[in-house]
């Protein structure tokens, strides 16, 4: 096993799967979940002995480090969970009940449409918002769509499958204006792109730990702004906290309404060693790294005959996404022989979400998706380019 | 650093969560109160959780500090 493994790490790898899982991670992730492991590895504060202390400690500073990165004016308000998807789940079943309206884009990742779709049996109402084959929102769309019932609007900040950015800070001012709760799926930008709830009058933030925010998979969470009454948030599930544990009923207060169970909390230590190396560096600094190389990477693409480059092929109006096809060639074909013969490792396929391939207009067959992290450098986007070209000359 | 209780006497803040715990103690660490976590004493809650001990000569400047940055716990004993 460890020869396979060698052997494989001895390869030259070009990771460019980072909108699924970034990699690698910054040296003081692992760091701080093996010293979790090693040196803390208690509950959190349930048993109130030091090493539980420290425990506890963690995942208040997690929390504290991630109200930081997205501007919440409240450390207890960030409700920790597995992922983004458990986060959308939370707002979108705890908020809306059978009558309701609401309304999203036609980009979205099936993390949205999905706990979408199954309300719309029970009775919740659904627009979704036309985006352009490029990816864009026109905000007075959403505006037009908003009807007497409407209780929410939830957008993702960045398509995953084409990386355009969503107008959100125009989409939160309609929502304030008409009083409506706005929900953003932050999972492609947190960490890589500037976010503010605040400023962009955003009421709930799902994020994600393991993409941009450079932490590892199991970590993610829902912040929940000011605006949100967590009398009318129901909790996905319910159970220890910690705390009133005289009662048999979940606690009503911030975070613990939401964050039932033994958390993950090597993950989340992880997640604070992560978050704190991108606020160390800036996001605006790793913004503008990223810009450069998705800009390169799209013109060298672009530029190649027999290769479609999706998108608004300008990278400052998107997240470091890149979706392709190749003329005459399988995708699929295509994402294995960049893997085994290059040393690319890439996704290809639907990326989870229909919706914006049938947007952009590739679905069901999807699109080769090459997508960009901070550690990716100048040469990596080369030797892409050059992969793909090759890839296209074979056809 | 505030003074020391000459009596030795103790009063306990009982906060809503861990989370309001941490936060209760970065303030009080910050003003330069002495404050240690403990398990929250039976008799005061059936919790299982921790809560924060200070030297109750410390109660009055502590509750004030609390009132005025709008940390919220659920009650001061002394034990």
């Amino acid at each position: 096993m460890k020869d396979i493994r060698d052997q494989q790490l001895n390869k030259k790898i070009v990771y460019l799967d980072n909108a699924a899982t970034s990699w690698p991670k910054p040296p003081c992730v692992a760091e701080s979940m093996v010293y979790f492991l090693n040196e803390i590895g208690a509950n959190p504060g349930r048993s109130a002995h030091r090493l539980s202390i420290e425990a506890g400690r963690i995942v208040y500073e997690t929390r504290e480090a991630i109200a930081e990165i997205f501007g919440a004016s409240d450390p207890l308000r960030v409700v920790f969970g597995y992922n983004v998807t458990e986060a959308l789940n939370l707002a979108i079943r705890g908020l809306l009940s059978p009558g309701d309206h609401v309304i999203t884009g036609s980009l979205e990742h099936n993390s949205m449409m999905r706990p979408l779709r199954a309300l719309e049996q029970e009775g919740v109402a659904i627009t979704a918002v036309p985006c352009s084959r490029e990816g864009f929102l026109d905000p007075a769309d959403i505006e037009k769509a908003i009807r007497p019932n409407t209780t929410l609007i939830a957008l993702n900040h960045a398509s995953n499958v084409v990386g355009t950015l969503l107008p959100i800070s125009e989409v939160g001012r309609i929502a304030r204006r008409h009083g409506l709760l706005f929900l953003v799926d932050a999972a492609q930008t947190g960490g890589a792109y500037p976010i503010n709830m605040h400023s962009c009058a955003i009421d709930l933030l799902a994020f994600t730990g393991h993409k941009s925010l450079l932490g590892p998979t199991g970590t993610g969470g829902l912040i929940v702004g000011d605006r949100v009454n967590t009398a009318l948030m129901r909790p996905l599930k319910r159970g220890g906290t910690g705390s009133y544990s005289e009662h048999e009923e979940q606690p009503d207060f911030l975070p613990d309404i939401y964050e039932s169970g033994t958390p993950n909390v090597v993950g989340l230590a992880g997640l604070n060693a992560g978050v704190r190396w991108i606020m160390g560096r800036g996001v605006d600094t790793i913004r503008t790294h990223e810009v450069l190389l998705t800009q390169r990477m799209i013109d060298g693409l672009a530029a190649i005959p027999g290769v479609t480059v999706y998108g608004s092929k300008d990278a400052q109006l998107q997240a470091p996404i890149i979706s392709l096809e190749i003329d005459g060639l399988e995708l699929s074909e295509a994402g294995l022989r960049l893997d085994e013969e290059y040393g690319i490792l890439c996704r290809v396929g639907l990326h989870c979400s229909p919706a914006a391939h049938r947007t952009i207009g590739t679905f069901p067959s999807g699109t080769l998706r090459l997508s960009l992290g901070i550690f990716n450098t100048e040469e990596d986007v080369n030797a892409a380019i050059e992969a793909v070209a090759r890839l296209t000359q074979e056809v | 650093m505030k003074k020391t209780d000459p009596q030795g006497t103790h009063t306990v803040i009982i906060a809503y969560s861990t989370g309001h715990v941490f936060r209760i103690e970065k303030v009080l660490t910050e003003a330069g109160f002495p404050c240690k976590m403990i398990p929250v004493p039976r008799h005061l809650s059936s919790d299982c959780g921790i809560c924060i001990r200070i030297d109750s000569i410390n109660s009055d400047p502590v509750r004030t500090i609390l009132e005025k940055k709008g940390v919220e716990f659920e009650g001061m004993y002394e034990i």
